[in-house]
């Protein structure tokens, strides 16, 4: 059984709150020093949104800049600046914190459990993860340092080396920029180890690992992942820091180092860091589109077995992010291999995602309308990539527009939609509170709108000739209506966002009482009140099949007959 | 899918085009690349029409019609056979995929080099580019001359890629794919452009402030036009006596610690080499025309045309200004 609680829809009246000082002090005390695995991660979701809102508008005044061929919007050094902010800031503020947002939110409590394996590591690495992000954005301030030149880094998010030598970058904005990486790194190793120990060592009675929910599945594969591939970054930044400081020369060209050792370090973390982001969008959709389809997942072990197979193939095609960097033919070949044995999983899951909605009903809530979109877009993300993996092809794509507009494919039509998915969908459990449906589906079509007006139209000038990381393109190209088109999709993106923000903020007052199981949804969370108490369970749930909650509602007809 | 389309539109052009357009190929390599290019599009595009049309008929045909109807459908949990046709038929679109790629590569990085190839060595410098022919004895900047090469008694570029600080990328759309110029190591390219006329490309590698302004012409001259540039280039500095105060000014200032102008003392190797700078259509690697008022703008202050350049503003008077670019203006 679950929680004694259920079915008994919400929670104890808790006494009015009255606001003094002193009470706003206790409270904001208590996010402090918490080590609830709740809290925390609705800090990290903070945290992720608050990131989100910031590169979204560094990302806006690059597309003011590229409106028009030959703009004086911002300076070179600004642009420089914004791009690589905007990139860094995704990844590894956005990308890296959201995932452990929904993962310690949600872990314990599909695993029938009340906290993280180890609560006080947890605290730990949110707050690495929250000052190493803080030291990234102080270099605005702090990153001119003795020499004046530069303030926050401007070497791309890859900052490849030797440009980031001291010879190419005085000051201390590369500094701050390897620091906080490191720190965040922390912070990302602590949470994955948390997540793999919770996973495998907190179970409840009878959750076997093969009736594990994926979205706990692909949160393990991704915090294994995450493990393995921070390491080769923490090194390369710590090589970074001694020829910078110490007068190391791992990258110093000028001194006999190498230029290319850099990108093998880099990518060989920058490739895997992709699927680090993208599986835990996977494990969102997981558990929306068999909810609001009305049917089981199809193909469950298959689904195991191809994120593991997944994780295991990107550590090895890291170089396809290297096709002109000039590797031997044998070595461009092999890295096309496996790049495009990616795709076999990749595409088994979508089938699976496709037959799972095949046959049921569908029920388009704003929840299930981010999921749908993320699989139409993830599929063209995925072909794009395909053409990308063809490495002559690729010498004339890499690093053109052509590349950004398949990546943020992957970033924004399939993880962010699912992030926007997934806040939907929990959000009840989260608040108590459902988010508004009518401001969601403003949210969703104005965001797929811009979208799609961006990101599709963006594929176009890099197939025109027209590289990245530009601050201005030449008049006569014939890129600026292109350019202008991409910049407006944006406009319509950042209304879309400043929506949803208002959504969050407008229903955790006024929104309609979400009850324990909104959804008629099937996982363990939905059995505890919304929100649930800080012990989670107050009996340890017990559970004989993949989807507990579906047992409970059709005893004539259990899962686990069929398992 | 509508995407390239719509690029492709531009395939049907010849010779050089304002947009450097991958479709528009000019040159063997970016041809093949053009046709396996149409290759992999064909088949991503069959897959995407496939899944996405499934996809929406599903959203169609299984969508929930009015809420009242509570019941579940009927749940499936999964199939073996199922699982493995669309485990298999991937499988086989890769290999079929994975070949064709695989037999592209070697054809284009590992083409035999003919003993009629020209040979030039491309060095990026933040933001310019130096091209130096060994065996014609020349140093070029920014503009990259080569012969046309006809298919029947072909005349191939290669060309040797070296940096001398941070990584660049050498990247002429309608000539071939882009190859990167890092410190340290030595790449290689090769061109067989086939209509004459002025290619546009630029650096593809993020590499420091002015990474836009650091732009690629090369120009496709007919043997003729190419043997009398080469003439050209090959001269010594031209000399002449009414510009002397410029001259003067040029070599008792810091412009030649960094030019080279051959012929005279200054023999600086960090800018451009000046001997024959007239000779160039562009100036600062194609950020501004080739003028004498452009000339003389860009010494009084670089960040006028290409803000954060390196070259410095030399804090020079009006008069010597004008004396200077007077000097300049000479060197053809």
């Amino acid at each position: 059984m679950a929680d004694s609680t259920y079915p008994i829809p919400g929670s104890l009246e808790a006494p009015p709150r009255r606001w003094s000082q002193a009470a706003i002090l206790e409270w904001l005390n208590s996010w402090v020093i918490t080590v609830d695995h709740k809290k925390l991660g609705i800090l990290y979701m903070v945290y992720s949104i608050f990131f989100l809102l910031v590169g979204g508008a560094e990302a806006m005044a690059i597309r003011i800049q590229l409106v028009q061929p030959n703009m004086h919007f911002i300076s070179p050094q600004v642009f420089n600046r914004l791009f690589t902010m905007h990139g860094t800031t995704m990844v590894f503020l956005v990308g890296m914190t959201y995932i452990f947002g929904f993962a310690n939110y949600l872990i314990p409590l599909m695993i029938g459990a009340r906290d993280m394996a180890f609560p006080r590591l947890n605290a730990f690495s949110f707050w690495m993860t929250f000052f190493g992000g803080l030291l990234l954005y102080y270099s605005f301030i702090g990153g001119g340092g003795l020499y004046g030149a530069g303030n926050a880094p401007d070497t791309m998010w890859w900052a490849y080396a030797p440009l980031t030598e001291r010879a190419f970058s005085p000051g201390h904005a590369p500094d701050y920029w390897a620091l906080s990486l490191i720190v965040t790194g922390f912070g990302t190793i602590g949470a994955s180890v948390n997540v793999i120990a919770t996973a495998l060592c907190m179970r409840c009675k009878g959750m076997t690992l093969m009736r594990l929910p994926l979205f706990v599945w692909l949160n393990v594969v991704t915090s294994g992942l995450a493990l393995i591939t921070i390491t080769p970054l923490t090194a390369a930044q710590v090589m970074l820091l001694i020829d910078r400081y110490f007068g190391g020369h791992f990258f110093d060209t000028q001194a006999g180092g190498s230029a290319l050792i850099w990108a093998h370090f880099f990518w060989i973390f920058g490739h895997p860091e992709v699927y680090v982001l993208v599986l835990p969008a996977f494990a969102i959709a997981n558990e929306v589109i068999p909810v609001f389809s009305r049917k089981a997942i199809f193909g469950y072990p298959a689904m195991v077995a191809a994120s593991v197979a997944i994780a295991f193939v990107s550590l090895g095609v890291w170089a396809h992010h290297m096709f002109t960097i000039g590797m031997t033919s044998v070595g461009n070949a092999f890295f096309v291999l496996s790049t495009e044995l990616v795709g076999i999983p990749t595409g088994i899951k979508i089938f699976n995602w496709l037959a799972t909605m095949w046959g049921g009903k569908l029920r388009f809530a704003t929840p299930m309308l981010f999921c749908t979109a993320f699989v139409v877009q993830f599929l063209l993300a995925g072909l794009t990539g395909i053409m990308l993996s063809a490495a002559p092809w690729n010498w004339q794509l890499h690093s053109s527009y052509f590349v950004i507009a398949h990546f943020h494919y992957v970033l924004v039509g399939a993880i962010v939609f699912c992030i926007f998915g997934g806040i939907y969908y929990w959000y009840p459990k989260v608040t108590g509170r459902m988010l508004s449906e009518k401001l969601g589906k403003w949210h969703f079509w104005l965001f797929v709108i811009g979208f799609h007006v961006t990101f599709d139209v963006m594929h176009i000038p890099g197939l025109l000739g027209m590289p990245r990381s530009i601050y201005t393109y030449e008049a006569n190209r014939g890129w600026g209506t292109l350019n202008l088109i991409v910049s407006i999709g944006g406009l319509i993106q950042a209304i879309a966002v400043l929506i949803f923000a208002w959504n969050l903020i407008a229903s955790y007052f006024k929104g309609k009482e979400a009850g324990n199981d909104p959804w008629d949804a099937w996982t363990l969370e939905w059995s505890t009140p919304s929100p649930p108490p800080v012990y989670n369970f107050a009996t340890d749930p017990v559970v004989t099949s993949r989807r507990p909650l579906w047992d409970l509602k059709h005893p004539d007809d259990p899962d686990w007959h069929y398992e | 899918m509508l995407v390239a389309l719509f690029a492709w539109r531009t395939a049907f052009a010849e010779g050089p085009q304002a947009t450097p357009s991958i479709f528009a190929p000019a040159s063997t390599p970016a041809t093949s690349i053009y046709q396996l290019s149409l290759f992999v599009l064909s088949i991503t595009g069959a897959i995407f029409v496939v899944v996405a049309g499934l996809l929406a008929y599903a959203i169609f045909r299984f969508r929930q019609r009015g809420d009242d109807d509570t019941s579940e459908p009927a749940q499936i949990y999964g199939s073996v056979q199922v699982e493995l046709a669309w485990t298999v038929i991937p499988v086989l679109i890769v290999v079929v995929l994975f070949l064709t790629t695989a037999r592209m590569i070697f054809a284009i990085q590992d083409a035999p080099k003919p003993k009629s190839a020209l040979d030039v060595t491309v060095v990026g410098h933040q933001f310019w580019w130096e091209f130096n022919y060994p065996k014609l004895g020349i140093h070029a900047v920014n503009e990259l001359h080569v012969p046309l090469s006809n298919p029947q008694t072909p005349t191939p570029t290669y060309l040797t890629l070296l940096s001398a600080d941070v990584i660049h990328s050498f990247w002429v759309p309608q000539l071939s794919g882009k190859q990167d110029l890092l410190p340290n190591k030595v790449n290689e390219l090769w061109i067989d452009p086939q209509h004459p006329g002025i290619y546009v490309g630029q650096c593809a590698q993020f590499c420091g402030v002015q990474h836009a302004k650091m732009l690629l012409r090369v120009y496709v001259d007919t043997p003729e036009d190419f043997a009398a540039w080469v003439k050209n280039q090959q001269q010594q500095a031209v000399s002449d006596q009414s510009v002397a105060a410029g001259r003067r000014i040029f070599e008792t200032q810091a412009c030649m610690n960094c030019h080279t102008v051959s012929g005279t003392a200054a023999t600086g190797r960090f800018g451009p080499d000046l001997t024959h700078l007239m000779s160039r259509d562009t100036l600062a690697s194609g950020a501004t025309t080739n003028t004498p008022e452009h000339l003389r703008e860009w010494i009084r202050n670089p960040d006028t045309y290409k803000p954060g350049a390196l070259m410095p503003a030399m804090q020079l008077n009006d008069q010597q200004l004008d004396q200077l670019t007077a000097y300049l203006s000479t060197l053809r």
